[in-house]
């Protein structure tokens, strides 16, 4: 049974309509025009106790206010949610100690205090026996690698550092849903590959299900065997990471180096010319003509070497959100 | 393709189990002032400066002690001085700062991770005042004691009935001052700046809470409206309690718990209606 359920989600806000300058702001004031912006719109989809689900899309595509309407911070202006047996918008008790929402560019330690201050309240409120926190204190700092950190005032610790004390916060209460929002923003390589790391170990131990937004395609790659991908507000994708590829890229990746340059043209015929410099040459080719090219330029090319590539998905998809309407779902 | 990808998760080794939340008010409440204290000490050399910046009863004292209007309403300079000093200790414990904190809060985005808590956000800024209040005891106590060295007639009668009513009534003041405060910072949730009506009820507050002068030298027209409003229980009569001075007691912890009752289910009402509100307009 779903533990996250989705049906014909939307959310709409209304907003200022406003023209800058001194008229724009009179006839604001005398006037007030707003206008409604669908930021989610007919979004349906559910996720397995236990999943990892990479949630994509570019900005302002709709996921941090999936993530918002899931955890009940919104409620939805049209659809059904479901979300560990409850419906978010209530913010029921229950439903609260069943889920986290970690946002990277939000906090809820205590900026002044040492991370173990803000802990002991979340203990307190989530009803946690001390010692009982203190174990999944323990048994989480060693998971995050963390240690005297957790001592030490909040606004002196890396943003690293910050983070992995965020995700202990987040987790204490050990939530069966995890919405993560951009956990690793901001982080450096050695850093997110932690928090990755991190959240594998603990979806692996406890089997929580996590719905994750990132920037990053590497969290996604690490993580998540399915992603959604959403698009202007709507579902384009449900599936896995491969899937995503086929159906974004039919096309493959073909480097040669060649013995002598040629002119660009002679390379027209075999597919899509993404460079041409001297003896290096990157051709786009479609998947159903890949075998046929290959063999077409290593008899009728002086090749010295080939290599066929899948595009980087971050590229494919780059390409989908520059160009809204060249693609439909 | 280039991404790695983990291999599927394995068979869980700690399985995750749902302890019933056993939430204690106690626990909650204690949690929530020792860490606000310790943030509280963080910011000791502000408050020591906020607690310097509420020293008006000082001040109205310098001005009334010489003044005959007090003579004429029967008010002499030690019930005067004895009044001040008690008003300036009245002021120290029911400040209330919670609409800046709330607002700031607000228009930094800090409410969202703190709403996904099951507890209400009072509770926070209700124990952020008392750890205040706790951090500026010491300096309020020098005071009191520089104070009463200087003017010896202000030290307080040693009654101890009327010291421990003028505490509770110190304590029912904040509360009350707190909740007035809190329905205003509820409307935080209906437009980000509320600051502006703070300023508004702060006028009526200066001049009615007995804060510039007791009560006993207010026209009796004024004085009567003064006294069925809930300003009067958030200076005045912690003040007259401690000072020894006359007041009617039984009304004016009527008035007190009459404006208490009003105001809890009022915040309530407005805390529901807000975090719907915040929701609807996006959090």
């Amino acid at each position: 049974m779903a533990i996250v359920r989705v049906e014909e989600l939307g959310r709409t806000f209304r907003v200022a309509d406003k023209q800058p300058g001194l008229v724009g702001t009179l006839r604001h004031f005398l006037h007030r025009r707003e206008r409604l912006i669908t930021a989610v719109d007919q979004l349906s989809f559910s996720i397995e106790p236990g999943e990892m689900v990479g949630f994509l899309g570019p900005n302002g595509a709709g996921k941090t206010t999936t993530l918002k309407m899931l955890s009940g911070l919104i409620h939805p202006t049209r659809g059904r949610v479901s979300v560990a047996g409850h419906q978010p918008y209530r913010r029921e008790p229950d439903f609260l100690g069943a889920i986290t929402l970690v946002m990277g560019q939000k906090q809820q330690l205590i900026w002044d205090l040492p991370p173990l201050d803000s802990l002991a309240v979340n203990a307190a409120v989530y009803g946690i026996p001390d010692g009982e926190a203190r174990r999944r204190i323990d048994e989480l700092a060693e998971m995050l690698e963390l240690g005297p950190e957790l001592r030490r005032p909040v606004r002196k610790l890396s943003l690293g550092q910050r983070m992995k004390a965020e995700l202990l916060a987040a987790l204490l209460h050990q939530p069966s849903v995890l919405f993560l929002d951009e956990p690793t923003l901001g982080l450096d390589v050695n850093a997110q590959a932690a928090v990755r790391s991190f959240l594998a170990d603990y979806n692996r131990r406890t089997g929580a299900t996590v719905l994750l937004t990132s920037h990053y395609m590497g969290d996604i790659t690490a993580l998540c065997p399915r992603v959604l991908l959403i698009h202007g507000g709507t579902l384009f994708h449900d599936g896995s990471l491969e899937g995503l590829s086929q159906r974004l890229a039919p096309w493959r990746e073909v480097s040669l180096a060649l013995a002598e340059p040629l002119p660009a043209e002679r390379f027209a015929i075999y597919g899509e010319i993404e460079r041409c410099q001297g003896c290096e040459v990157v051709l786009l080719v479609e998947r159903a003509r890949l075998t046929a090219v290959v063999g077409q330029l290593l008899a009728e090319l002086p090749v010295l070497d080939l290599e066929v590539r899948e595009p980087p998905l971050e590229q494919t998809i780059g390409r989908l959100f520059q160009t809204p309407a060249a693609v439909a779902p | 393709m280039n991404h790695q990808r983990s291999p599927a998760p394995e068979p869980t080794t700690r399985p995750l189990q749902r302890i019933p939340m056993r939430r204690s008010p106690l626990r909650i409440a204690r949690t929530l002032l020792v860490s606000q204290y310790a943030l509280m000490v963080e910011f000791r050399a502000e408050i020591v400066l906020w607690a310097l910046s509420g020293v008006m009863p000082l001040l109205m004292y310098a001005v009334w002690s010489g003044a005959p209007a007090g003579a004429a309403a029967g008010v002499n300079p030690q019930q005067f001085a004895r009044y001040f000093l008690a008003a300036l200790v009245a002021r120290q414990f029911t400040v209330v700062w919670v609409i800046y904190a709330f607002e700031e809060d607000n228009l930094l985005g800090r409410l969202s991770p703190l709403l996904l808590q099951p507890l209400p956000l009072a509770w926070r800024y209700w124990a952020a005042h008392l750890a205040e209040q706790a951090t500026r005891l010491p300096l309020v106590a020098a005071m009191v004691l520089l104070f009463v060295a200087a003017v010896p007639a202000a030290a307080p009668p040693l009654d101890p009935m009327r010291l421990l009513l003028a505490l509770l009534a110190l304590h029912l003041g904040f509360c009350l001052n707190f909740l007035m405060q809190y329905a205003i910072t509820m409307l935080c949730f209906w437009n980000e700046r509320v600051s502006a009506l703070e300023r508004l009820q702060a006028i009526p507050q200066l001049f009615l809470s007995g804060l510039l002068a007791p009560l006993e030298l207010f026209p009796e027209p004024l004085r009567a409206v003064a006294l069925h409003t809930p300003f009067p229980a958030i200076i005045y009569l912690p003040a007259q309690l401690a000072a020894g001075g006359p007041i009617a007691i039984g009304p004016a912890f009527l008035n007190l718990f009459g404006w208490l009752a009003l105001l809890l289910p009022l915040n309530l009402l407005l805390w529901r209606a807000g975090v719907r509100r915040y929701a609807a307009l996006g959090a």
